[in-house]
């Protein structure tokens, strides 16, 4: 244990795995569809669902989709901000025994594009994205992220990893979709990739859809 | 890292113990000692600069159950307590009420015991006009003893109880001040080890799992523990246990305090029939 996960973070009350942990994974959201949805659901189970307002976590996971930071004073008024902007959000609760006790499920559109990410606030701050679009994995919100979804063909994969000049901490695959011959990688980075790297990502024509996630805290 | 081990190396080195806690940090988790103590320098900023903020206001918390100590103490003086003390104590209750009402805080260690380290930084500052350099010192040698409890034992009270937050954050706090008050590491380790000894067996019982009955005034009294530890320790009085062993025994206490009392709010205070009555009339309001 360090001595920075003892003192700080500078952080928006009341609770770091209700608040801080909540903005964060909202944050990530945010990160993903690079900006604010159109529309969102956000599903909250266990400990969430039940005392979400007494402790913010709703203001919280609006904030951090609006993209607030940590420590951003707005957080507290995020509801009236998302008001004002004309987001289309709602809360919901789910039950699930087999997930932590702090977890939510964000479903957005923006675009046109329907989105689906699952994250719980694990303690301290700390987060787990466990789902996105489907995909499982396993990140902590502590390194950059490419959410790629690609055609499933024979060498696709290694056409993309093989633009990238950094090291892949960990490596998320599914197929998506058999017909139509698409599949998607989760590519967990141990430091963030230069634009030219990610442009060049982009432009394969294996690559239908890219989306890039920066560290978020 | 053992307190132990600290004072092995003050010995060894003749460095201040702020110093031999920024090179040990170093050795543990390879954190370069400038870096370290630009990040703790700005911590500490963040504190002193909130507290001044936030001193004896009142504030709009999430449940209402809280929200007006801080302010009213501000307005009400019975002279019970120093002039220090009491600014400690409204700093503390600031500090926290500020944290239930999504206000902007540092954990330390956690949100829910933040009050204390800043009351009795802030006093140092606000009373005795103490500069932020020795405010600094005083606060890696807080972060040092924050440290040896979280990775001895634990920080958290779903984990360990209230005793793992407010207790860590009173042991924190006094060990922070008494430094800052030319303590020398024996009467740090004193003041530390009596504050935790002190709060030991504190429960975790918040109402409704809300982070406002009884925390706030939690932090408010455990900070004039803290302040009491220190006054004893610096008058020369010893801890009869180590600091490392006083860790161990509430790691011990921790793990036999039933779940009802880590947390889950169903236990201690969280399950009074006023506790229930009150949660009842909020809960329409808050789900
Ligand atoms: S009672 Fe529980 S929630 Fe409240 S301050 Fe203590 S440990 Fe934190």
């Amino acid at each position: 244990m360090a001595m920075l996960d003892v003192v700080g973070p500078v952080m928006i009350g009341p609770s770091s795995s209700h608040t801080l942990g909540a903005v964060r994974i909202g944050r990530f959201v945010n990160e993903l569809i690079d900006g604010i949805p159109d529309i969102v659901t956000f599903y909250l189970c266990g400990s969430f669902a039940t005392t979400y307002k007494g402790h913010g976590t709703d203001r919280a996971l609006v904030g951090g989709i609006l993209g607030m930071k940590d420590d951003d004073e707005n957080i507290r008024n995020s509801i009236r901000i998302a008001e004002s902007l004309g987001l289309d959000f709602k809360f919901d609760i789910f039950e699930n025994d087999e997930i932590h006790p702090n977890t939510v499920r964000i479903e957005c559109q923006k675009n046109g594009i329907i989105h689906d990410i699952w994250g719980s606030s694990i303690g301290g701050g700390a987060i787990e994205i466990f789902k996105i679009n489907g995909v499982e994995c396993s990140l902590d919100g502590k390194t950059p992220v490419i959410f790629i979804v690609n055609r499933d063909i024979p060498g696709a994969l290694s056409r993309i990893l093989s633009k990238l000049d950094i090291n892949v901490a960990n490596l998320y695959l599914k197929r998506l979709n058999k017909l139509k011959l698409t599949a998607a990688a989760i590519i967990e980075l141990d430091k963030s990739p230069e634009n030219r790297i990610l442009k060049e990502l982009g432009d394969l024509d294996v690559v239908l859809e890219m989306y890039y996630i920066p560290q978020i805290f | 890292m053992l307190f132990k081990d600290l004072k092995n190396l003050v010995k060894e080195t003749h460095l201040p113990l702020h110093e031999v806690i920024l090179s040990y940090e170093m050795l543990e988790s390879a954190e370069d000692p400038e870096t370290l103590k630009n990040s703790l320098s700005s911590l500490l900023r963040a504190i002193l600069e909130i507290s001044e903020r936030v001193y004896g206001k009142t504030f709009k918390t999430l449940t209402g159950l809280t929200g007006n100590n801080a302010s009213k103490l501000s307005k009400n003086d019975h002279g019970l307590l120093s002039e220090f003390m009491r600014c400690a104590v409204i700093t503390a209750l600031s500090m926290s009420e500020n944290n239930a009402s999504m206000g902007k805080i540092v954990a330390c260690p956690t949100a829910g015991a933040c009050g204390i380290v800043p009351g009795v930084f802030y006093a140092l500052k606000k009373i005795k006009g103490f500069d932020f350099d020795t405010l600094l010192k005083g606060f890696i040698v807080s972060g040092g003893i924050g440290e040896i409890i979280a990775s001895k034992a634990t920080i958290s009270g779903a984990v360990g109880g209230c005793q793992a937050e407010i207790g860590t954050a009173a042991a924190m706090a006094s060990a922070g001040l008494t430094y800052c008050l030319g303590g020398n590491i024996e009467a740090v380790e004193a003041a530390a080890s009596i504050s935790l000894k002190s709060l030991m067996g504190l429960v975790c019982d918040p109402v409704g799992g809300f982070v406002e009955v009884p925390c706030v005034k939690r932090n408010g009294t455990a900070v004039t523990v803290a302040i009491t530890s220190s006054e004893i320790a610096l008058s020369g009085i010893k801890s009869v246990i180590p600091f490392d062993e006083v860790v161990d025994a509430m790691k011990k206490v921790g793990k036999s305090l039933p779940e009802t009392l880590k947390e889950t709010a169903l236990g201690g205070v969280a399950v009074t029939p006023t506790a229930k009555k009150i949660l009842k009339r909020i809960l329409g309001k808050l789900t």
